[in-house]
């Protein structure tokens, strides 16, 4: 994104912020939009957890071979990992490629079918109508689901490290209850946060200046994920840095 | 009534309009039309707010529109109608909540109302009973009926066409034609048509405004265009053999 991008963006940012017409129309279309960000990502981002966590416990047993270092060592390392890391920003990249390409190729559709011009005269805000309650479900429901995903990597986790005999049940369950610091937690809902804002921002901005036609729209939907995903992972260090 | 004085507007160094000045009336239906290219459709965009004029006013009623802000400009979106050339229908809505969205969003009606009043528009676009049908499951010349349904669902005191024609049959363009004439005389609308379709200029073209090349080369109704001297407005006229061969009963 360059400073012409990015000042165009932050524009769309600001008509998103405008006084809604009719809240109630809004709440019902919000309520739509946790239903397919939240509900419709569950079951991706149970499976994607579970085997990540389980592939970590895998890796992390692997590497710890020493006699020295205590087998319980492989719960913490996959907690903490899990909890700081790998649940919000895989779930986050995970969610720009499934939330953010249909955000961007359904506003660049809406725009290219004049269906946002459609709104324009009607006199509705189309910013705020489009892209509030999408942004709202993702602030709200991205963090729901990062949480969901820490509990499944680290059930994975278990379940990958006993099934295979890496590490006892009672060594991985000390491991996650000893030296646990919930403030974690509170770096990864921020991150999840942040995530979720940029998950659904970022590519109603890229489907919203469309300009053409099918192929336009497909271009949009691509350049969304990626500026999406980079986006994501330049914010993770940023908050890493400012909240540890 | 709606206004524009010496619109200009650019992309880049092109310049697509070149201080355009006209008066639409209500209650008449009022046509611009030209060649591709020549500027109708950003003239339309421009009137309507879709399009920034770089040079030039936009008045409705009086009004002074090309310089309210967006909370201003509401007010008269409110009493604008528009008929898009891809009849721009909500697809994820059905054909009633098409309709009733700027209900929804402007006014306080009950449901019950709102349904009413969705049902009177479409018996009025000759749809009854399709209420419940998805854009998808429409055919062109119905897209169009249940744009013009929208347009009109709010009682616009203007209402804009873009293009109302564009790929139907010539049964169908004169049932959306004849449409539009009676929706305008009925509602007292001031209603400007953008097309290129002679079938609606003799048909319905009251008062008619050719542009080309960006510029205003004449205006005048529909009983006049066929006698005028302009070799831009007659090559566009007769253009087709049939209006050549119509010529000569003008």
């Amino acid at each position: 994104m360059n400073f012409t991008n990015f000042g165009k963006y932050l524009l769309l940012l600001k008509a998103v912020f405008r006084k809604p017409e009719k809240i109630k129309i809004y709440m019902k279309a919000i309520f739509q939009q946790m239903d397919f960000v939240g509900v419709g990502s569950l079951g991706l981002i149970a499976i994607i957890s579970t085997f990540i966590g389980a592939v970590m416990t895998l890796q992390i047993a692997f590497q710890l071979v020493s006699d020295f270092i205590p087998k319980t060592i492989i719960g913490s390392v996959n907690r903490d990992s899990s909890i700081l890391e790998l649940s919000p920003t895989i779930t986050a990249i995970v969610l720009a490629g499934k939330i953010g390409s249909a955000i961007s190729s359904e506003i660049g559709t809406m725009r290219v079918s004049e269906q946002i011009d459609a709104l324009e005269i009607m006199g509705i805000n189309s910013p705020g109508y489009l892209i509030l309650p999408k942004l709202i479900a993702g602030i709200t429901m991205v963090p729901v689901l990062v949480i969901c995903s820490m509990f499944l990597s680290i059930g994975g986790g278990f379940l990958g490290g006993t099934l295979s005999g890496a590490v006892s049940p009672s060594e991985y369950i000390q491991g996650i209850t000893t030296d646990f610091n919930p403030y974690t937690i509170v770096v990864a809902l921020v991150k999840a946060f942040v995530f979720g804002f940029i998950i659904t921002t970022v590519p109603a901005y890229e489907g919203f200046y469309v300009k053409g036609g099918a192929l336009e729209v497909a271009q949009a939907s691509t350049r969304a994920v990626v500026v999406s995903c980079i986006s994501i992972l330049a914010c993770d260090y940023i908050v890493t840095q400012l909240l540890l | 009534m709606i206004e524009i004085k010496d619109i200009e507007k650019s992309f880049g160094s092109n310049t697509v309009l070149k201080g355009i000045s006209a008066t639409f009336q209500e209650g008449v239906t009022n046509l611009i039309i030209g060649g591709s290219g020549s500027g109708k459709t950003t003239l339309l965009k421009c009137m309507v707010g879709l399009q920034t004029p770089e040079k030039g006013s936009v008045q409705y009623d009086g009004r002074e529109f090309t310089q309210m802000d967006f909370e201003q400009r509401i007010e008269i979106r409110k009493e604008i109608g528009m008929l898009f050339q891809g009849s721009a229908l909500f697809d994820s809505m059905t054909v009633e909540e098409n309709i009733m969205f700027p209900l929804n969003m402007f006014t306080d009606q009950s449901f019950k109302e709102k349904q009413e009043r969705a049902n009177f528009c479409l018996q009025r676009v000759n749809l009854e009973g399709k209420n419940k049908l998805f854009p998808a499951e429409l055919s062109g010349g119905m897209k169009k009926r249940v744009g013009i349904a929208r347009a009109i669902a709010m009682n616009p005191k203007y209402l804009f066409c873009d293009e109302p024609n564009s790929g139907l049959d010539p049964k169908t363009s004169i049932v959306i034609d004849e449409l539009i004439k009676e929706i305008t005389e009925e509602y007292n609308t001031t209603t400007i048509v953008v097309t290129h379709d002679m079938n609606s200029v003799m048909g319905i073209g009251d008062y008619i405004l050719f542009l080309h090349e960006g510029k205003k080369f004449w205006e005048g109704s529909n009983k006049e265009i066929a006698h005028t001297d302009i070799a831009e407005l007659n090559d566009f006229v007769f253009a087709s053999r049939f209006m050549k061969a119509a010529k000569k009963n003008f």
